[in-house]
């Protein structure tokens, strides 16, 4: 960790003279807290990271997208409270909301333009008496975007931007619950790995080439046959088939060059625990390259999820791989940006807070690994 | 060396045997089983029965199971019970080579770009370009993939017009074709890889003169040969407009897997030349005098070629997840496409099959890359 080992600007109490006999010098005592001293450390160990990492200004591009998407996910619930609540909640609910925007259409023999045309047979539902040229007026959906609806609705007559802000907070949720579940993982099975060797440690790695060489997709498709996966349980697989693959792979190269350090023999000659050494000398050590694949791992779930529930493999009320496979699934796909409502927001948004993580990620590697640094 | 791979070689096949049994017990343990799946609902319990016994389906899952491994033993992985009477091993060899192919030229195509853009990234540090390059990098790195591919689709197909839609060929030109589609396969495939030998060898025969007319006679003349001798192979190839069919369809689905994953090389490449550049005969070089681009590409690079390489094995499971989608939206009928229908049917044996045979290429490539160690990087050995 890129921490100095400056010591802290300590608040010094008054000299403390005539104890032990005849000593001329004083002794100098520390009245500070401990706590206060470490909490000191922390920050200034932070703001010197937060500086190697602001030089960065790519991860700095992260930063910013992330907090887009955070608001995002915290004014959904105002919004539905606020302007969307009450009697426009069936309007603006992102999964039963329902919305009929009234358009007019030409009848026409054959449609061209589904967005402005509309065939004899269709028209008649509405207007039986309608001739081929009437205008008439039909609801419309997937309505295009106006003043009610900013993204307009998608097929089922839905609020698009409500869809894309509630899905938000899913997306947030799932991707911490899989980058905790793995970076915790990852970071033990690692550090035992590395620090007992031998038999405990070839098994775990055999464990992990066993996970790496399964394709995730086909096995997440597998498990979800055994019963309804729920969004937690999902980051919590993905996290676990993560985290005791790859990365644990990763994080035991590092445990292993840790362990063989000096500070590690010395606190072992001292008397140290097995699991005292592992818990306070080797895991502290480990732990900023797992943060770093903590935000890798935020982007693999993000990923992850908006692919299965693009195949419509998993159970959720909403996601933006669910607006995408609905917009898919109801023949406007290849209609490109006529639609471009149904397509871009959805999919731009998986893309862009994927990319962001992925970005913190990078710009946390150059402070955590000082061989990446500028200077 | 021979020892180690030896080693390694039985570390693998164990491995193999557990993922195996693993695979076996997992996708056995799935809720349902063929009878209800496969098997008309209207026949009578008895010859339902009937029908379980003769496939060994009535025996005890052990039972099953040791029968199934002693099969595999003797290369035989079952029936399908999707398109009975097929056996798994022919479907899956009616499929492995139209994966083969996508996945070679889309990984050669992303390592090629990856790598070379990486460097030069690396070179050119802080700057503009370096961050727009890498934030698209990044951005096509973390791309919702299948929607990538359907703009991808979109654009070049229904927009464009450029190439077919969907499909790994125009099923009407081949109502009455003489031949099958995978030999027609295999031979792109083959021609190709002599191709791509030939250019190798030219581009390394290119090093060796001094001065600078005679190595780039060499280059051209080595690469026009090449594809000269490519060219007049295929130019009278009774197989020619078939092949071209195929290629075209390949095009697009091709470039999107490229496109997508070539950033992730990039990035490591990038890393690892940065930290080469440090280097004490990196200094030396330049203090020598020698032209920058020589350094980079002579000195740097190919020591920031490890890591690079250490990543295929790692991003292995990506590409395999990448091409699994691409297969899927592109309605290209490879490996990964029969994986992810197999498994979404419950077509146990060919899910297993498939399963075990991407496990195994995994394996094969992770022995192939622990080799290549020794020869790009003389430092290392194994003992």
């Amino acid at each position: 960790m890129a921490l100095e080992q400056k010591p802290p600007d300590l608040e010094i109490g008054p000299p403390i003279t005539g104890l032990e006999g005849s000593d001329d010098e004083p002794i100098i005592a520390i009245t500070e807290p401990l706590w206060r001293i470490r909490l000191r450390l922390l920050w200034r160990s932070f703001k010197k990271n937060w500086g190697l990492f602001a030089e960065n200004r790519i991860g700095l591009v992260g930063l910013f997208v992330i907090a887009i998407f955070a608001v995002m996910a915290i004014a959904h619930p105002i919004l539905m409270a606020t302007a969307w609540g009450g009697d426009n909640r069936e309007i603006y609910d992102p999964v039963i909301g329902y919305d009929a925007v009234v358009k007019e259409f030409t009848v026409v023999e054959e449609v061209t333009d589904p967005l402005s045309e509309i065939e004899l047979i269709d028209a008649r539902f509405t207007n039986i008496n309608a001739q081929v040229g009437d205008v008439i007026e039909q609801p419309q959906q997937p309505a295009s975007p106006s003043s009610r609806h900013l993204l307009g609705t998608d097929p089922l007559g839905r609020d698009v931007l409500s869809q894309l802000m509630f899905s938000t907070r899913a997306a947030f949720f799932l991707g911490m619950v899989a980058a905790l579940v793995t970076v915790f993982i990852a970071t033990t099975v690692g550090s035992i790995a590395a620090f007992f060797r031998g038999f405990v440690d070839a098994f775990l790695m055999r464990v992990a080439d066993l996970i790496l060489l399964m394709p995730l997709i086909p096995i997440l498709i597998v498990i979800g046959g055994f019963w309804t996966i729920e969004l937690w349980q999902l980051g919590v697989i993905i996290g676990i088939l993560n985290g005791f693959g790859g990365v644990a792979i990763v994080l035991r190269s590092q445990a292993l060059a840790v362990s063989v350090k000096p500070f590690v023999d010395a606190a072992r000659v001292a008397g140290g625990s097995r699991w005292h050494l592992i818990f306070r000398h080797v895991i502290p050590n480990v732990l900023p390259l797992s943060f770093l694949y903590m935000m890798f791992g935020v982007t693999e779930a993000i990923s992850l999820e908006a692919i299965l529930s693009f195949f419509g493999l998993l159970n959720v009320e909403m996601s933006w791989g669910l607006m995408i496979s609905i917009a898919q699934a109801e023949g406007y796909l290849l209609r490109g940006l006529d639609v471009w409502w149904l397509l871009f927001p959805a999919g731009l948004a998986v893309t862009f807070l994927a990319a962001a993580f992925f970005l913190v990620g990078r710009a946390m590697d150059e402070v955590v690994n000082p061989r990446l640094r500028k200077r | 060396m021979l020892k180690f791979i030896g080693v390694r070689l039985i570390q693998m096949s164990l491995l193999f045997l557990v993922f195996l049994s693993l695979l076996f017990f997992l996708l056995q343990a799935q809720p349902g089983d063929f009878s209800t799946q496969f098997l008309d609902p209207r026949i009578p319990p008895e010859n339902r029965d009937l029908i379980a016994a003769r496939f060994g389906l009535d025996a005890p899952l052990w039972k099953q199971y040791l029968t199934y491994m002693g099969n595999v033993l003797q290369g035989d992985f079952g029936v399908s019970f999707q398109r009975y009477p097929r056996t798994v091993v022919s479907v899956i060899t009616e499929r492995l080579p139209r994966t083969f192919f996508l996945f070679t030229f889309a990984t050669l195509l992303s390592y090629y770009l990856g790598f070379v853009l990486g460097k030069v990234l690396a070179w050119r540090r802080g700057g503009s370009q370096e961050m727009s390059i890498t934030l698209g990098g990044v951005l096509l790195y973390t791309v919702f993939y299948p929607w990538f591919a359907l703009v991808m689709i979109w654009f070049f197909a229904a927009y464009l017009d450029l190439v077919p839609v969907n499909q790994f060929l125009t099923p009407l030109r081949w109502r009455d074709a003489p031949f099958s589609a995978n030999s027609v396969f295999t031979s792109i495939i083959w021609s190709t890889l002599l191709l791509s030998i030939g250019l190798g060898l030219a581009l390394w025969a290119s090093r060796k003169p001094d001065n600078e007319t005679q190595r780039r006679l060499v280059k051209w003349g080595g690469v026009g040969l090449t594809v000269a001798v490519f060219l007049a192979f295929w130019m009278p190839h009774e197989q020619r407009t078939y092949a071209t069919d195929i290629a075209h369809h390949a095009l697009l689905p091709i470039f999107t897997l490229a496109l997508v994953a070539f950033a992730g090389v990039m990035l490591i490449t990038r890393g690892s030349m940065l930290e080469t550049l440090k280097e004490d005969y990196i200094l030396t070089a330049r203090a020598k005098g020698l032209a920058p681009k020589t350094i980079r590409d002579r000195h740097a690079a190919r020591n920031a070629l490890l890591p690079v390489t250490t990543s295929f094995v790692l991003g292995l499971a990506f590409i395999i997840g990448g091409g699994l989608i691409t297969e899927t939206v592109f309605s290209w009928p490879g490996m990964g496409e029969l994986l992810l229908a197999s498994v979404l049917t419950q077509d146990i044996p060919v899910a297993i099959g498939a399963l075990a045979m991407v496990g195994a290429l995994a394996l094969i490539a992770h022995i192939i890359v622990d080799v290549m160690y020794v020869f790009l990087d003389p430092r290392i050995r194994y003992q």
